[in-house]
């Protein structure tokens, strides 16, 4: 166990080194000069240097490197060029937003996804299973931000259910959470029907049913928990697709979190926050991914931890 | 299967004469006709005009060339520099493979299309930085499956008789592993070309991709957001443009991969 862990942990930390040199390098492979694409092409030499001095742009690239690692550890992640507040506020400000819809996202889709899989597996074949596929490669197709303003038309101004954007009510919740939950479901229910599939075939559920159990109970207790392994794998690398969506979606919606102040950032040439948003959402995906296979691990006995 | 099956390929074949094709047909989409503007669809333009009255279906015929040739370009680097990389970290072993491995690790850490929105994003709007951007992030799935697929024929007898004959590594390579490993690599190339009209679409939606005035499938949905309750006949156009083309090439994607039979093993 120790010796699996040891390992993942250390991978972990590896990758989570070169995400940040990557994130590092982001300024650096920007032709030409940062400083003149920052402040344009009419600053003032005094201007430039100044900028230069403060971003540590002078600096070699091996130190300015060492500089924002070792900031990086002191959550120190720079000054916003746009606003001059610490990007780190910044960024604890958009978290909550952001952490609302992609959990709120991550519910519907199990909510969509689990019945409609079950269903399909369970009536492999039927209607059930064709309806429940084609909304699949429906999901996987639709792109986020043409769900989005279809869903605002709908809801908001025909029916007038919901409102259009921001974060003002509850309500505002619905839309956005719909837009990602729908997209996650599509790819969740076809893996959920695909594994159930898979273990449905197994001997322990012939005997099940060979006793006589009910099939609800066969499904509930001895399918469902089985299948459930690499679903859960499944979702926790969909979680990466969940959070570049939401960095669409929230534009689309004007949902104030990460991903709505990473389009912002972009568009203000803001690049200390444009690397702190990508760091972050970058750095919760390892973390979750870590996460899940330490689970996965823990709760699945077959995979042998010492080797 | 087979009705599904033609109907994708008709909607691809479209797809590919309108790339083929734009350039000669006489089409105006930048034409501007302000006594027109956000009509819905007549009898000569069938789906309707924008907010500065120029004609959808034109416009969309032109995103479809882009969306189709920033798809075959995307997908032919990454494809071409993915296996390259997979196949040698696979060939060599060792700390090369282990180098390979750990920078594919790092690539996958960004999630979807992240790193290619900062990316664009930095190296400033454009469609050849959005290229740039994509086949950055594009290339490691390939990477990762053809290191895969070397690893599983590496050790098979003909390789083993080639290199016992004295052929070279790139000889082994295009020759005997290669064509050992296209199938999965082609069905991998099919969906993420419907992977890339999607980022694209994405990008210029972003404002990062296709600047205006020329047509992207992308920039048509944000502009025609904004007139939504008047005109929705400007965002269900592109989108179902899109909704069309990737449905089709990932429906061919699986019929490739049920022919093909890749996946019989697991």
């Amino acid at each position: 166990m120790l010796n699996y862990l040891g390992a993942r942990l250390i991978t972990a930390l590896i990758v989570v080194f070169g995400v940040m040199t990557i994130v590092f390098m982001l300024i650096h492979i920007v032709p030409g000069d940062p400083v003149e694409v920052m402040l344009g092409e009419s600053a003032q030499a005094a201007d430039r240097e100044a900028l230069r001095e403060t971003l540590g742009l002078n600096l070699p690239l091996s130190t300015q490197w060492v500089n924002y690692i070792n900031g990086l550890i002191h959550l120190d992640l720079g000054t916003s060029l746009h606003t001059k507040r610490p990007v780190i506020d910044v960024l604890t400000e958009r978290i909550p937003a952001t952490s609302l819809l992609a959990g709120t996202s991550i519910l519907i889709a199990l909510m969509i996804a689990l019945p409609l899989g079950m269903l399909a597996a369970v009536r492999k074949g039927s209607i059930w299973d064709r309806t429940a596929m084609t909304f699949s490669m429906l999901g996987v197709a639709i792109p986020n931000f043409w769900m989005g303003p279809m869903l605002i038309l709908v809801f908001s101004l025909w029916l007038g259910w919901f409102p259009v954007s921001g974060n003002d009510q509850f309500l505002s919740l619905v839309l956005p959470a719909l837009t990602l939950g729908t997209a996650l479901a599509a790819i969740l229910s076809r893996m959920i029907r695909a594994s159930l599939l898979e273990v449905l075939n197994e001997d322990y559920i012939r005997a099940a049913n060979a006793r006589g159990l009910l099939p609800s109970t066969v499904i509930w207790k001895h399918a469902l928990k089985n299948a459930a392994l690499p679903v859960v794998t499944i979702l926790g690398m969909q979680l990466g697709a969940l959070l570049a969506g939401a960095v669409i979606t929230e534009t689309v919606f004007s949902w104030p979190g990460i991903g709505q102040l990473t389009i912002d950032a972009i568009q203000k040439r803001d690049y200390p926050v444009i690397q702190s948003c990508v760091l972050l959402i970058s750095l919760c995906y390892v973390v979750v991914n870590l996460l899940t296979d330490l689970a996965y691990a823990w709760l699945d006995p077959r995979i042998s931890l010492t080797e | 299967m087979a009705i599904r099956f033609s109907f994708s390929s008709l909607i691809i074949t479209a797809w590919f004469l309108v790339a083929l094709f734009a350039g000669i047909l006489p089409l105006q989409p930048d034409a501007i006709m302000l006594n027109k503007i956000l009509l819905p669809p007549e009898f000569h333009a069938w789906l309707g005009y924008d907010d500065l009255g120029r004609s959808i279906a034109q416009r969309l015929i032109l995103g479809g060339r882009t969306s189709f040739l920033v798809a075959m370009c995307v997908v032919s680097i990454s494809f071409v520099i993915g296996t390259t990389v997979g196949v040698m970290a696979a060939w060599f072993g060792g700390w090369w493979d282990k180098a390979t491995v750990l920078v594919i690790d790092i690539f996958i850490a960004f999630p979807g299309i992240l790193l290619a929105i900062a990316l664009s994003g930095l190296m400033g709007p454009g469609i050849m930085n959005a290229v740039v951007a994509l086949s950055v992030v594009g290339w490691v799935g390939f990477a990762r499956l053809a290191r895969a697929q070397t690893l599983t024929v590496k050790h098979r007898e003909h390789v083993t008789a080639a290199q016992a004959l004295g052929t070279d590594t790139a000889g082994i390579a295009i020759h005997h592993i290669l064509p050992l490993i296209m199938a999965p690599l082609v069905i991998e190339a099919t969906f993420a070309i419907a992977g890339t009209v999607i980022a694209e679409a994405g990008l210029s939606f972003l404002g990062l991709g296709v600047q205006a005035p020329d047509p992207s499938w992308g920039s048509m949905i944000r502009d025609g957001a904004r007139f939504m309750l008047v005109a929705p006949h400007m965002v269900l156009a592109p989108g179902m443009a899109i909704l069309l083309v990737v449905l089709s090439i990932n429906l061919l994607g699986d019929s490739l991969r049920d022919k093909m039979d890749v996946r019989s093993k697991d």
